[in-house]
C-alpha cells in the first residue's frame, strides 16, 4: 500500500491542480502533496529492511492477459524513488517562484510526472513498465510545448517522436517475452529468459537497448536532447535531465541485464565504447559552447555515457557506482540548471560572452554555484566523486585504454565547467551583470537543500550505496 | 587517537567560522580564528608527537566507501613521515597566517582569504594524515581546489582568473595518472591501506611489470601537482595569487606532495628502479630547466617561481636515487627558506607599493633593513653555503647523485651554480645600488609591521640552523632525521639490496662538499662582479633578443602548449559540435524522421486544440486507466452489459 500511496499522492493532487487557477493556492497543495510524499517515503525506508511487504501492491490489470498492476520496491527501486521525490519537492520549490503563467497547470504536470516515475520505478510487470516509461514523457512534453515557445514545440516534438520510436522496440521485445512465456512479471521472466532461441535473445538485446539508449541518451541517438534541454523551459529541462533520463539508465539494470545477458556478453564492449566516446565527445563539445543550457545539456549527455559504461561493465563496482551516480547527477543537474535560470533571469542572458563578473554583487550565489561545480567535476567529498569513481574503476578494470579514455573526462570536465564558472562570475562586470542583486530565500531554499546532499553523500556515501547493496549484491556479479 | 582528529579538525572549524561569517566577523576576529586554527592545529601535533612511540597510529573514523569487497576507510596513519609533513605544514602554516594577518590587511575579502587558507591546511593535513591512497587522493584534489581559489583570489582581473584555471586544469591531468595508480592498486592488492599494500608489495620482485606500472602512474600524479615537466608550467603563472599564498601553498607545502607520495610509497618505487630512474632525470631536467630560465626573469616572484620548480627537481633527483631520506630532507629545509624569500619578497613588494619588478627597485637595504637581512639570509641558504640549511640537505642529494651517475652529478652542481648566481643577482639588483623607482614609490617605502616581521625573523633563524636535524656521517654528529626516519624504509631495505648503501669514502665526500661550496662561491662572486654594484640593471623586455629572448620567454613553452593541446581541442570541440554533431548525426537521424513525420501527419490532425483539451484527455485517461486497475470488477460487469 505505501508504494500505491506514493503513487497516488501525486497523481490526484497532480489532476486537482490542473484544474485550479489560484497561483497560491496550487503552490501550497504541490507543497503539502511533496511533503506528505517525503514523509510516506520516510516511513517506507524505514520500514524497507524488516518488513518489504508493505511496499508491495499487485492486484490484477489486464486479467484476460495475466498483467498485473504490480508495484513494489527493492533497494534499487527504493534509491530512485526516494530521488524521485525528493528532487520533485525541490523543482517544485524552484517553479513556485518562477514568473511562469498558469503555475498551477505546470505544477500539476510536474506532479503527474513524478506519478509515472514512480510507476516506472516500482512496476513488477513489464507492460506496466512500458506504459509509465511512456506516460511519464508526456506531462513534459506538454510543459515543454505550452511554456516554451514556437522554437520548443518543433524541438520536443522531434524529441518526443524519437523517444516513442525508441520505446516501440521495447514494446515489441515485451511482447515476444510475454507470447513466448505468457508472463508479464518481470521476476518469472527473469528465470525462463534463458530459454529462449538465440535468435530472440538478440532481438530483445538490440530492441530493449535502443529503447534505453535513446532515452539515456548513448551516443549517437543523442542529437535530440542539446536542443530539447536548451530550447525547453526550464521545468522541463530540469525533469528531463534530472530524472527522465534516468529512466534509460534504470531501464538497463532492472530490464536489460536480467532480460539479455548473453547480448551483453556478446556485445557489451561495443556499447561500453559507444558510451564512452559520447562521454568524451560530449565533454569536448561541452568546452566550446557559449550558451549556458546548452553546455549543461552536453555536460549532462557526457554523464550519462559513463553511466550506461558502467551498466554494462556488469560488476558490482560498476552498478553500484552507476546507482550512486543517478543520484548524484540528478541533484547536480537540477541544481545546474535552475542556476542557470537564475542568471538568466538577472541578467536577460545565456550567453556566456556577455556575461561575467556576478561574484561582485552576488557572493552568495557564487559559492553555491562553485559547490554544485565541485559535484558536477567530482571533487572528492562532494556526490560527484564517488559515483565516478567508482565507474571508472568498473570501466578501467573491464579495459584499461577505454578506462584511461574515459578518464579524461576527467580534465575535460573541469576545463568546461570552469570556464563557466569564471565566464559566469569572474573577470570584470558589465551592463547586464553590475547591477545584479545576490539570491534570496526563495532561491535558497531550492538550493541550501541541493548543496547540503551533495556534501553529505560525498563525505557518507554509504548512506545511499548500503540500500543498492541489497539489490546489486543479488544479482550474482563479478565482484570487482 | 582524538588528538590526531584534531589535527584537520580545527582548520576546518576556522574554515567554516570565517567562511560562513564573511562579512559579519569583525576584522579583528578573523585573523585570530584562522591563525588560531591554524596554531591549535600545531600544537596538537606536537602533543600527538609527545605520544607517539615510534610505531604507526591508525585512526579509523568511519567506512568511506564500501562496494562490494571494497571497503575504503576514512582513517589517518600518523608515523614518522607524516608527522614530519604535518610538522612543517602546521608550524611553516601558522607563520603564514600571521604574515598574513598584517599582508591581507587592506584587502576587502580578508575573511575570504583566512577562510581559504584554512582551508587549505585543512586538505594538505588530510593529504598527509591519511591512511590510505584515496583520502591522500581527498587532500591532493583538495589542495588543488584552494590553489584555484587563492591564484583566483583577485579574480576581475581576468589573466589571473586563466592562471587559476589552468593551475587546476594542468593539475587534473596528472590527477588523472594519480587515479589510474589508484585503480591498479586495487587491483593488485586489493586495498588501498598503506600498511597492508606496502606488506604485500614486499612480496614482488624487482622490476616485477605492475609495480612498474603503478609507480609510474602515480609518478604523473607528482609532475602535475610538484610542477615538473612536462607539467610545470601552471606554477609561474600561480604567482597571480597574493604572495603569502606563493609561500604556502606554492613554495612550502602544497608543491612537494609529489614528494611526499613517492617517499610514503618508497617501498614501491624501491621495486621499480626503472620508474626510479625516469623520476631521476626528470627531476634533473626540470632542475635545469627552471635554473636557466630564472636566470632572466625581472619579476621578484617569477624568479622565485622558477627557482621552487628547479629545487623541486633536485628533490626528485634524491628520489630517483633512491635518497628518499635527503629528498625529505630538502622540503623540509626549502619549506623554511623559500617561505622566507617569499615572504621576504611580499615584504618588498609591500614597501614598492604592488610592484613586482627589480629592475624599478634598487637600493633597498637600508630602507627596509629587516626584510633586506633576512632576505640575505634565504639567498645564502638555497645557493648552498654552509652551514646554512640548504647546504646540508643539497649536499645530501649531490653526494647520492654522484654515486648513482657522475653526469647526473656534474649536470646538477651546473644547476648550483645558477641558482647561486640568479639568487645573488636578485638580492643585489632588488638590495643594492640606488633606488629607480618613481617618486611616489620612493616615498612610500617603509618597513614592514611586526605581525610580516616576525615570521621573517623566525623562518630566518629555521633556515640558518634547520640544517642541523641532518648532518652529515663526516661532521660525527648523529643524522637525526635519517635516525628517525628509518622505519618508514624498512620496506625499501628488505625489497631492494642497493637501498641506502654508500659506497664513497670520507675523503671523497669531503672533496664533493668542498666542490660544491666552491661552485656556489664562484656563482657569488661572479653575481658581484656583474650585479654587485647596483648599475648594471637588466635590460628592458623589449631589447632583449637571441638565446636570451627564447629563455626569457620561456623557452616558448606556453605557446607551444596552447597550440598543440588548447588549440587543436578547440578546433576539435567546434568541429564535434558543429559539423559532426549537427550535420552528420542530427542529418541522419531527420532524414529518418523526415520519413517518420509523413507517416504521422495524419496523426497530428486530433493535436490541434489547446491546452485544455490536452489536459482534458489526459485527466480522462488516467482515471480510466486507473480505475480500471482498481476496480476491475466495474469492468467485468461492463464487459457483460456488452456481451
Amino acid at each position: 500500500m505505501l508504494t500505491l500511496s506514493l503513487f497516488i499522492i501525486p497523481l490526484i493532487s497532480g489532476l486537482i491542480l490542473l484544474n485550479i487557477k489560484s497561483k497560491s493556492l496550487a503552490g501550497s497543495i504541490s507543497i503539502l502533496a511533496s511533503f506528505v510524499q517525503i514523509a510516506v517515503f520516510v516511513y517506507a525506508f524505514s520500514v524497507f529492511k524488516d518488513n518489504s511487504a508493505l511496499l508491495v501492491f499487485d492486484k490484477p490489470w489486464l486479467s484476460d492477459f495475466a498483467i498485473r498492476f504490480h508495484l513494489g520496491i527493492d533497494g534499487l527501486s527504493l534509491v530512485m524513488v526516494g530521488l524521485t521525490v525528493v528532487l520533485v519537492s525541490l523543482i517544485v520549490l524552484a517553479i513556485r517562484n518562477l514568473n511562469y503563467e498558469s503555475i498551477p497547470k505546470m505544477l500539476g504536470l510536474i506532479l503527474l510526472t513524478e506519478a509515472a516515475l514512480i510507476g516506472v520505478f516500482s512496476a513488477k510487470d513489464i507492460f506496466l513498465f512500458y506504459f509509465f516509461f511512456e506516460l511519464a514523457l508526456v506531462p513534459v512534453y506538454l510543459i515543454a510545448n505550452f511554456w516554451g515557445g514556437e522554437s520548443s514545440s518543433k524541438i520536443t516534438f522531434k524529441m518526443l517522436i524519437y523517444t516513442v520510436f525508441g520505446s516501440l522496440f521495447m514494446l515489441i521485445s515485451f511482447v515476444l517475452l510475454y507470447m513466448r512465456g505468457q508472463s508479464a512479471d518481470i521476476e518469472s521472466i527473469k528465470v525462463t529468459v534463458s530459454l529462449l532461441p538465440n535468435a530472440i535473445k538478440h532481438i530483445l538485446f538490440w530492441g530493449l537497448l535502443l529503447a534505453f539508449s535513446i532515452k539515456m541518451p548513448i551516443f549517437p541517438f543523442h542529437t535530440w536532447l542539446p536542443d530539447a534541454y536548451s530550447k525547453s523551459p526550464t521545468p522541463a529541462t530540469m525533469l528531463l535531465s534530472g530524472l527522465l533520463s534516468k529512466m534509460g539508465v534504470y531501464g538497463l539494470i532492472r530490464i536489460l541485464l536480467p532480460f539479455a545477458p548473453q547480448g551483453i556478453e556478446l556485445y557489451g564492449e561495443i556499447i561500453i565504447v559507444l558510451a564512452v566516446v559520447g562521454l568524451v565527445y560530449g565533454s569536448i563539445i561541452a568546452i566550446k559552447q557559449n550558451e549556458i543550457k546548452r553546455l549543461i545539456a552536453y555536460s549532462s549527455f557526457a554523464h550519462m555515457g559513463l553511466m550506461a559504461g558502467a551498466v554494462l561493465t556488469l560488476s558490482i563496482t560498476g552498478l553500484q557506482g552507476a546507482i550512486f551516480q543517478m543520484v548524484a547527477h540528478g541533484f547536480n543537474a537540477v541544481g545546474l540548471f535552475y542556476i542557470a535560470k537564475i542568471i538568466f533571469d538577472k541578467t536577460g542572458s545565456r550567453n556566456l560572452t556577455q556575461l561575467g563578473g556576478m561574484t561582485q554583487s552576488a557572493p552568495v550565489l557564487t559559492v553555491i554555484f562553485m559547490v554544485v561545480l565541485l559535484g558536477s567535476v567530482a571533487l572528492p567529498l562532494t556526490n560527484g566523486f564517488v559515483g565516478e569513481f567508482l565507474m571508472l574503476k568498473a570501466v578501467f578494470d573491464f579495459n584499461h585504454v577505454i578506462g584511461i579514455a574515459a578518464g579524461l573526462s576527467v580534465i575535460f570536465g573541469a576545463v568546461y565547467m570552469l570556464r563557466f564558472f569564471q565566464k559566469t562570475m569572474f573577470g570584470p562586470s558589465n551592463e547586464q551583470t553590475s547591477s545584479i542583486t545576490d539570491i534570496g530565500m526563495k532561491e535558497l531554499t531550492v538550493l541550501v537543500p541541493i548543496v547540503i546532499i551533495i556534501l553529505i553523500t560525498g563525505v557518507f556515501p554509504n548512506l545511499i550505496l548500503d540500500i543498492s547493496s541489497s539489490f546489486v549484491n543479488s544479482l550474482g556479479l563479478l565482484n570487482k | 587517537m582524538t588528538l590526531i582528529s584534531l589535527i584537520p579538525l580545527f582548520p576546518l572549524i576556522g574554515f567554516l567560522i570565517n567562511g560562513i561569517g564573511f562579512g559579519k566577523i569583525s576584522k579583528t576576529l578573523v585573523p585570530i580564528v584562522g591563525t588560531g586554527a591554524s596554531l591549535l592545529s600545531f600544537g596538537c601535533v606536537f602533543a600527538a608527537y609527545l605520544q607517539f612511540d615510534g610505531t604507526p597510529v591508525i585512526v579509523n573514523l568511519f567506512d568511506w566507501i564500501t562496494v562490494g569487497d571494497l571497503n575504503i576507510k576514512f582513517s589517518f596513519q600518523f608515523d614518522q613521515l607524516s608527522l614530519i609533513m604535518l610538522f612543517v605544514i602546521t608550524g611553516v602554516g601558522t607563520l603564514i597566517h600571521l604574515y598574513s594577518a598584517g599582508y591581507m590587511s587592506h584587502d576587502e575579502g580578508y575573511g575570504k582569504f583566512f577562510a581559504y587558507l584554512n582551508l587549505f591546511l585543512f586538505s594538505m593535513i588530510l593529504l598527509v594524515l591519511g591512511a590510505n591512497y584515496l583520502i591522500m587522493f581527498i587532500g591532493w584534489e583538495g589542495v588543488g581546489l584552494c590553489s584555484y581559489l587563492l591564484i583566483g583570489f583577485w579574480n576581475k582581473n581576468t589573466d589571473y582568473a586563466n592562471a587559476a584555471r589552468k593551475a587546476f586544469i594542468m593539475n587534473r591531468v596528472g590527477d588523472l595518472g594519480f587515479l589510474v595508480g589508484i585503480f591498479l592498486i586495487i587491483q593488485t592488492f586489493g586495498t588501498l591501506e598503506y600498511l597492508e599494500v606496502f606488506e604485500k608489495a614486499k612480496g614482488y620482485q624487482i622490476g616485477d611489470g605492475i609495480i612498474l606500472a603503478i609507480t609510474f602512474a602515480l609518478f604523473i600524479g607528482a609532475m602535475g601537482k610538484s610542477a615538473q615537466i612536462p607539467l610545470f608550467t601552471w606554477l609561474p603563472d600561480a604567482m597571480a595569487g597574493p604572495t603569502p599564498v606563493s609561500a604556502l601553498i606554492h613554495a612550502a607545502t602544497m608543491v612537494t606532495s609529489g614528494i611526499y607520495m613517492i617517499v610514503r610509497s618508497n617501498v614501491l618505487y624501491s621495486l621499480s628502479p626503472q620508474t626510479l630512474e625516469f623520476v631521476a632525470w626528470i627531476g634533473l631536467a626540470t632542475a635545469l630547466l627552471g635554473a636557466t630560465i630564472g636566470l632572466f626573469q625581472n619579476d621578484i616572484k617569477k624568479v622565485l617561481a622558477y627557482s621552487t620548480v628547479s629545487q623541486l627537481g633536485y628533490m626528485f633527483l634524491g628520489l630517483g636515487v633512491m635518497a628518499y631520506s635527503s629528498g625529505l630532507f630538502h622540503v623540509i629545509t626549502h619549506a623554511f627558506f623559500k617561505a622566507l624569500l617569499f615572504l621576504g619578497a611580499g615584504s618588498v613588494i609591500h614597501a614598492m607599493s604592488g610592484d613586482q619588478d627589480i629592475r624599478n627597485m634598487g637600493g633597498l637595504w637600508p630602507k627596509i633593513k629587516i626584510t633586506a637581512i633576512t632576505f640575505l639570509v634565504g639567498t645564502i641558504a638555497i645557493s648552498g653555503i654552509p652551514p646554512f640549511s640548504g647546504f646540508f640537505s643539497k649536499d645530501e642529494i649531490l653526494a647520492h647523485v654522484f654515486e648513482h651517475n657522475k653526469l647526473m652529478w656534474v649536470l646538477a652542481l651546473l644547476g648550483s651554480f645558477m641558482t647561486a648566481f640568479y639568487m645573488f643577482r636578485l638580492f643585489f639588483v632588488t638590495f643594492k645600488g640606488n633606488f629607480r623607482g618613481t617618486h611616489d614609490q620612493e616615498h612610500h617605502l617603509h618597513e614592514s609591521p611586526s605581525s610580516m616581521t616576525l615570521p621573517l625573523i623566525v623562518l630566518a633563524l629555521l633556515s640558518i640552523i634547520g640544517g642541523a636535524i641532518g648532518f652529515p656521517e663526516i661532521f660525527h654528529f648523529p643524522h637525526r632525521l635519517n635516525e628517525f626516519l628509518s622505519p618508514i624504509f624498512e620496506g625499501s631495505k628488505s625489497v631492494n639490496p642497493e637501498f641506502g648503501l654508500i659506497h664513497i669514502d670520507h675523503s671523497t665526500e669531503w672533496i664533493l662538499m668542498g666542490v660544491s661550496v666552491v661552485v656556489a662561491i664562484v656563482a657569488i662572486v661572479f653575481a658581484y662582479i656583474v650585479y654587485g654594484n647596483g648599475k648594471n640593471v637588466p635590460v628592458s623586455d623589449e631589447s632583449m633578443s637571441g638565446i636570451k629572448k627564447v629563455i626569457y620567454d620561456k623557452y616558448y613553452i606556453d605557446e607551444l602548449y596552447n597550440k598543440v593541446f588548447v588549440n587543436s581541442i578547440s578546433s576539435l570541440s567546434k568541429f564535434f559540435g558543429n559539423v559532426i554533431d549537427n550535420k552528420f548525426i542530427d542529418g541522419i537521424v531527420n532524414g529518418i524522421g523526415s520519413t517518420v513525420n509523413l507517416a504521422s501527419a495524419q496523426v497530428k490532425r486530433i493535436q490541434v486544440g489547446g491546452t485544455s483539451s490536452y489536459l482534458l484527455f489526459m485527466t480522462i485517461g488516467i482515471i480510466l486507466l486507473l480505475g480500471y486497475s482498481l476496480v476491475p470488477e466495474l469492468f467485468e460487469s461492463l464487459k457483460s452489459v456488452i456481451k
